[in-house]
């Protein structure tokens, strides 16, 4: 019998953590897919972030520097800096890149590290139990935000792929998501030229993928496929926003 | 003597830092600028390019810190440097650092504080240094320096003692020694067996056993057990590592303990003190973490009076105290960081005297 | 033997450059040395001093309370430092620049030297420091005219290197105008 579907090599045979429904399982699929299509496991160094995304090391099968909160951008700055022969990626969500993380990633961007940025954007802190975001929508009802968020107040979700593209040191930067199957496809695309990025030494490149966290939004899976399209993507156009080399 | 003369170079403190980290195959610095020890970022801004390493200016000390990390992780010499407060922000790096057993140099040359404070010369950073400075539980190697030849030398010892141990290692010194000139001999690095990095990240083919840097513990037991191992390892530094100088301590009937650019100004002050007939003699701990502990005990065996001087309201004698046999006592002069506060040799040969033993 | 000198002035009168000058020649001297900068948060203008200290063995506190030898190039260094010169020491005093008629300082030797006013005469007032240093070497016999003429080349860039000469002769003038 033909096998036509298998677990990727750079992914550990292991069950996640991960909820059900939950895009983190989707997005790590696909960077897992990508290091195996480009061949570059052997070479590979994760950078795992604080919240749901710190057991990077127990599902990809390469070596993991495990970040504190928001510094994954200067770690790998680090580690690129003294290993340039190497693959870095950071993998991080919206409350470690753009509340606490977000000097460190401005800079790293702005200095066109030659790293390969993985956000996942659910607009909630998912690990610590569904607290307001940078990311948060207007109106949105989180643990710290009952009364949803009041941009009068808490200002108005960052919108991170436009931010950075504004940066001259950023040469490729997209927003994707994976609620429905064109939308996973697509997001399987431009994680791979991300990752060509760096390959070919053009550059910073980053991409923001809009991912359910259907707990804490308090829905069903389907339901949270659905708010994606609905409620995240009118927010958080998907797009390329800046593909300098035309990769 | 011409030829001798001819070998050495006069340096800065910081200076002496830079080019002993430079000799001992530190590869990336990362750092913020920060007086009083710019000095060092801009010597390596200029020289590490020139060695094909590595050098950034980092948006933060918060950046440098976790660059360090991330260097350290791939198993490079890597090195940072700052004062009081951009230390503080390293805290957090250097917590998660000592957390993922990593080496690295972090250089603190302490200026004046609480919060912005001052640029002059301080020693109110021991207990930050000494006692680990973040949160979680853990210690750093911690070395002080009396001089410029100290600089360079101890820097490089705190690459070599950062490697064996897997701990991160400080060099804790002020403005005075970081900005003060002296002939060093620039030794060559030492050396050292040092134990291979089979931990580091590198990028693995199918096979290899996967290696993970990482601070999180969250089986059973399992951080109960690195903090054991943890604190096996502090008992062997103290067992191996502990490095200090006395002067003139055999007949002492008083023995002055400072540290750093203190104990060089107390040096004139016992030799005063010598010249008028006291016999005193100075305890200087070269390593603060560990600290030499048994070395103090066996002083206070026959010294029972110690007089311990510190730029602050006193910080390092709580380790004197803990150190000494019971029934000795420590006196003891501070003199607070600030403009102004610097101690002169009279004025601690005149503490000397007030704190003599009249038996004598 | 253990030398001790303590430099002040404002910044600008190339106190920082004397301190190095001399430090260099007391290490073409074989000695140990310990220069200990201190200025204000001013690049010009400010405060500017230092303490030179140098030996044949432990140069031990780079900071010294009461200098055997003080060389005050301002009004205002003279007015804050010249009591600290230590009993039976030297004081050398700018004269162009300074009036020590207010201060009495019993048990220690004042020299005055017009530094401006000679540097001025060679050429460039900028030898100031020069003019000190000499001035300093023919008081305290602590280094030789030699040692400093070698620490020039060490202390000053290539590209100034053909001003040594002049910087020699604004250190002898300095010598002969302290010998009095």
């Amino acid at each position: 019998m033909k096998q036509i579907f298998t677990r990727p090599e750079s992914l550990k045979d292991v069950a996640t953590h991960f909820c059900p429904g939950c895009h983190h399982g989707s997005v790590h699929r696909l960077v897992a897919e990508i290091l195996d299509d480009l061949g570059i496991r052997s070479q590979t160094i994760g950078v795992a972030s604080v919240g749901c995304s710190v057991f990077l090391y127990g599902y990809f099968d390469v070596d993991v520097i495990e970040a504190p909160h928001g510094r994954a951008p200067a770690v790998a700055t680090g580690a690129k800096r003294a290993r340039p022969d190497r693959i870095i990626f950071t993998y991080q969500g919206d409350g470690d890149l753009a509340a606490i993380g977000m000097s460190e990633i401005i800079h790293a961007a702005n200095r066109g590290e030659d790293i390969t940025v993985i956000f996942v954007n659910n607009t909630t802190y998912g690990m610590t139990g569904g607290q307001m975001a940078p990311t948060t929508l207007p109106g949105q009802k989180t643990s710290t935000s009952p009364y949803g968020r009041d941009t009068a107040k808490d200002g108005s979700p960052f919108k991170m792929a436009e931010l950075l593209a504004t940066l001259d040191g950023v040469a490729f930067s997209a927003r994707v998501a994976l609620n429905n199957p064109k939308n996973v496809l697509n997001a399987r695309k431009q994680i791979k030229t991300a990752f060509r990025y760096q390959v070919e030494k053009k550059g910073f490149s980053f991409v923001e993928a809009l991912a359910s966290c259907p707990t804490n939004w308090g829905m069903s899976a389907l339901d949270a496929n659905q708010r994606v399209t609905d409620e995240m993507i009118p927010c958080f156009p998907l797009a390329v926003y800046k593909n300098s080399a035309n990769l | 003597m011409q030829a001798a003369a001819l070998e050495k170079i006069f340096v800065k403190g910081n200076e002496a830092v830079a080019m002993a980290a430079l000799e001992a195959g530190c590869r990336c610095y990362f750092g913020y600028p920060i007086t009083p020890q710019s000095d060092i970022p801009e010597y390596l801004s200029r020289e590490l390019p020139r060695r094909g390493g590595e050098f950034i200016q980092a948006e933060s000390e918060i950046g440098a810190i976790n660059m360090l990390l991330g260097a350290s992780a791939t198993g490079v010499r890597a090195m940072t440097s700052s004062s009081g407060p951009g230390i503080s922000l390293k805290q957090e790096g250097i917590s998660y650092m000592a957390g993922s057993e990593l080496p690295g140099v972090i250089v603190d040359i302490m200026r004046a504080g609480p919060g912005l404070g001052g640029i002059d010369a301080s020693q109110a950073d021991y207990w930050q240094a000494t006692r680990g400075g973040g949160h979680g539980g853990y210690r750093i190697i911690v070395l002080a320096p009396a001089s410029v030849q100290e600089m360079y030398d101890l820097t490089m010892m705190a690459f070599d003692l950062s490697d064996i141990y897997r701990i991160p290692a400080m060099v804790l010194a002020d403005s005075v020694i970081g900005q003060m000139k002296e002939s060093v001999i620039p030794n060559p690095r030492p050396v050292t067996v040092l134990p291979p990095k089979e931990w580091v990240v590198r990028g693995r083919e199918a096979g290899e056993a996967q290696n993970v840097v990482k601070s999180l513990y969250l089986g059973d037991g399992e951080m109960e057990k690195f903090h054991w191992k943890m604190a096996a390892r502090y008992e062997e530094l103290a067992e191996k590592e502990c490095r200090w100088e006395e002067v003139q301590t055999a007949d002492a009937e008083l023995i002055v303990t400072a540290f750093g650019s203190v104990a060089r100004i107390a040096k004139t002050a016992i030799a005063m003190a010598r010249e008028a007939g006291m016999k005193v003699g100075l305890m200087r701990p070269i390593t603060l973490f560990p600290f030499p502990k048994k070395a103090y005990a066996a002083l206070s065996e026959r010294c029972k009076l110690f007089l311990d001087i510190e730029l602050s309201t006193g910080q390092m004698i709580d380790d004197v105290r803990l150190a000494i046999a019971r029934d000795a006592e420590v006196a003891f002069y501070g003199r607070p960081p600030g403009a102004g506060s610097l101690p002169t040799p009279e004025e601690l040969f005149e503490q000397i005297r007030k704190n003599y033993p009249t038996h004598a | 033997m253990r030398y001790d000198v303590f430099f002040a002035g404002y910044g600008g009168q190339g106190v920082l450059l004397a301190g190095n000058l001399l430090s260099y020649a007391a290490i073409h001297e074989g000695k140990n040395v310990s220069f200990f900068p201190a200025y204000g948060v001013e690049k010009r203008g400010g405060a500017a001093m230092c303490t030179i200290v140098f030996a044949d063995g432990d140069t031990g506190s780079p900071v010294v309370g009461n200098p055997s030898v003080s060389v005050l190039l301002n009004q205002l260094s003279f007015d804050k430092y010249a009591a600290k010169v230590k009993q039976g020491g030297i004081c050398i005093v700018n004269s162009s620049l300074v009036d020590t008629s207010a201060v009495a300082l019993p048990g220690v030797e004042i020299i005055m030297v017009p530094m401006n006013q000679i540097a001025l005469d060679m050429g460039d007032v900028r030898m100031v420091n020069m003019v000190a240093c000499g001035a300093y070497i023919e008081k305290s016999g602590a280094l030789l005219k030699e040692s400093l003429e070698a620490a020039l080349k060490k202390a000053l860039p290539e590209r100034n290197h053909k001003l040594i000469p002049a910087n020699v002769q604004a250190m002898e003038a300095g010598a002969l105008a302290a010998r009095g």
